[in-house]
């Protein structure tokens, strides 16, 4: 009983509660960068432009298949050869979005092909450009139908930030190794309260996905 | 890159293989464990439900590197002595089978309910109802994204690396670390998974337009 409660002294606490700080801050840069570069990959794919979109097409679906954690690998020890030398933080960051383009990308081109293609159609009988017709009709429907994905998307990317501790950035599972890392008594309650702290982000969002799908349907 | 991949070939195809072992494994486990959360989510009993939905929930919102790390430091503190390798598929197998619990769950529920109905008015118990009317039909459903599944099994296997699970992940980091080749062993690592992973890939594409 002693460990839990030196374990949970408030060093320990508001230590991990500043990991928890880094995992968000590194997801939701990523996040906001990857559904940018996303969107802009699956339209690319989408809009089948010749030899381009398939090229790409190659490419998302290779990364697709890679670990997260080799492209992490790439990003900090790889990277260097070519001259360009990241930061911890800075290089979660660009594998976390490099991997999670790719992905979200599918998810768009998916979102798109789901909105009815009479609504394409339509729009370009009222004499609608392709872009405008992306812009203001298909693209505001698929968005819609993808947010569930997208959230989802979006847990699994916190969950994924914790493999950047290998190249030791400090967010919470490698703040959880230092604290453990002091005692090994410690290391069933450090444990329980990263569990809970990743917990309570992830099914948080996963309940205002369910909330917004509710409401939109 | 060539020569990398001949001198090193021992080291490569032996993490392949620790790789595929421990996907298979945990493929097995994750779809048995996985199915029966996956059922007793759409029991009667509200309790059942209940435990299914708690289980599920609690894995599907943790990271996987969290549960394998876990099972790594713990069972060999406390229980018994395991390798990173066994400890690694565990935490591998508890993990997808949360996932694939809510796959299958889904594919239940997309069987008609009046399947279900049907069977337990000829007299069948639930559980027989489930075995040979319900779950054939639900698992035919399933194909596709059991495979995508697999697909992220196989990739999430790469944190046996931290657990020193020898496997494909962890010789690429071992190599990397001996001949300074990072960018191209990367590349073979990566080549290795792709040779796993895409032809699944297509291949599940291909089912799903044909299913659709």
């Amino acid at each position: 009983m002693q460990n839990w409660i030196d374990a949970y002294s408030w060093i320990n606490i508001r230590f991990l509660l500043q990991g928890l700080g880094i995992t968000i801050l590194i997801s939701v840069i990523s996040v906001i960068l990857s559904f940018i570069f996303g969107s802009i990959l699956g339209i690319i794919r989408y809009a089948k432009i010749p030899y381009f979109s398939r090229i790409i097409g190659f490419i998302i679906d290779v990364v697709r298949n890679l670990p997260l954690l080799l492209i992490i690998f790439f990003t900090y020890f790889g990277l260097p050869a070519f001259g360009f030398k990241p930061d911890t933080i800075p290089a979660a960051i660009l594998a976390m979005t490099f991997f999670e383009s790719m992905m979200i990308a599918e998810i768009i081109r998916s979102g798109i092909l789901a909105v009815d293609i009479g609504q394409m159609e339509a729009a370009r009988a009222q004499g609608m450009k392709l872009g405008q017709a992306m812009w203001h009709v298909i693209l505001p429907q698929a968005y819609k139908k993808m947010i569930p994905a997208l959230v989802s998307q979006f847990i699994s990317l916190i969950k994924d930030t914790s493999l950047a501790t290998i190249i030791v950035v400090p967010e919470l599972m490698q703040h959880g190794q230092v604290v453990y890392g002091q005692n090994p008594n410690y290391i069933i309650p450090v444990f329980v309260i990263m569990a809970v702290m990743y917990f309570v982000v992830c099914y948080a969002l996963s309940l205002l996905s369910k909330y917004i799908d509710h409401r939109m349907a | 890159m060539i020569k990398l991949l001949v001198d090193n070939w021992s080291a490569f195809i032996s993490g392949f293989g620790w790789t595929v072992l421990s996907s298979l494994v945990a493929l097995f486990f994750s779809l048995i464990i996985g199915s029966l959360f996956a059922i007793l989510e759409v029991m009667p009993s509200k309790t059942a439900r209940v435990i299914g939905n708690v289980y599920v929930e609690i894995f599907r919102n943790i990271p996987l590197l969290v549960i394998t790390m876990f099972f790594y430091l713990v069972i060999p503190q406390y229980i018994v002595k395991i390798n990173g390798f066994t400890a690694g598929t565990i935490g591998l197998t508890i993990y997808t089978s949360a996932f694939i619990a809510e796959t299958v769950r889904s594919g239940i529920n997309s069987v008609d309910i009046g399947q279900m109905e049907a069977s337990r008015a000829q007299g069948m118990t639930f559980w027989q109802a489930m075995r040979y009317i319900v779950l054939p039909q639900a698992f035919k459903l399933v194909i596709p994204p059991l495979g995508n599944q697999f697909i992220n099994l196989v990739k999430n296997s790469s944190v046996l690396a931290f657990v020193a699970g020898f496997d494909l992940m962890y010789q690429g980091n071992a190599i990397a670390s001996t001949t300074f080749e990072t960018v191209n062993t990367y590349i073979v690592v990566g080549l290795f998974y792709l040779v796993i992973t895409l032809p699944i890939s297509y291949y599940m594409q291909h089912l799903e337009r044909k299913l659709a």
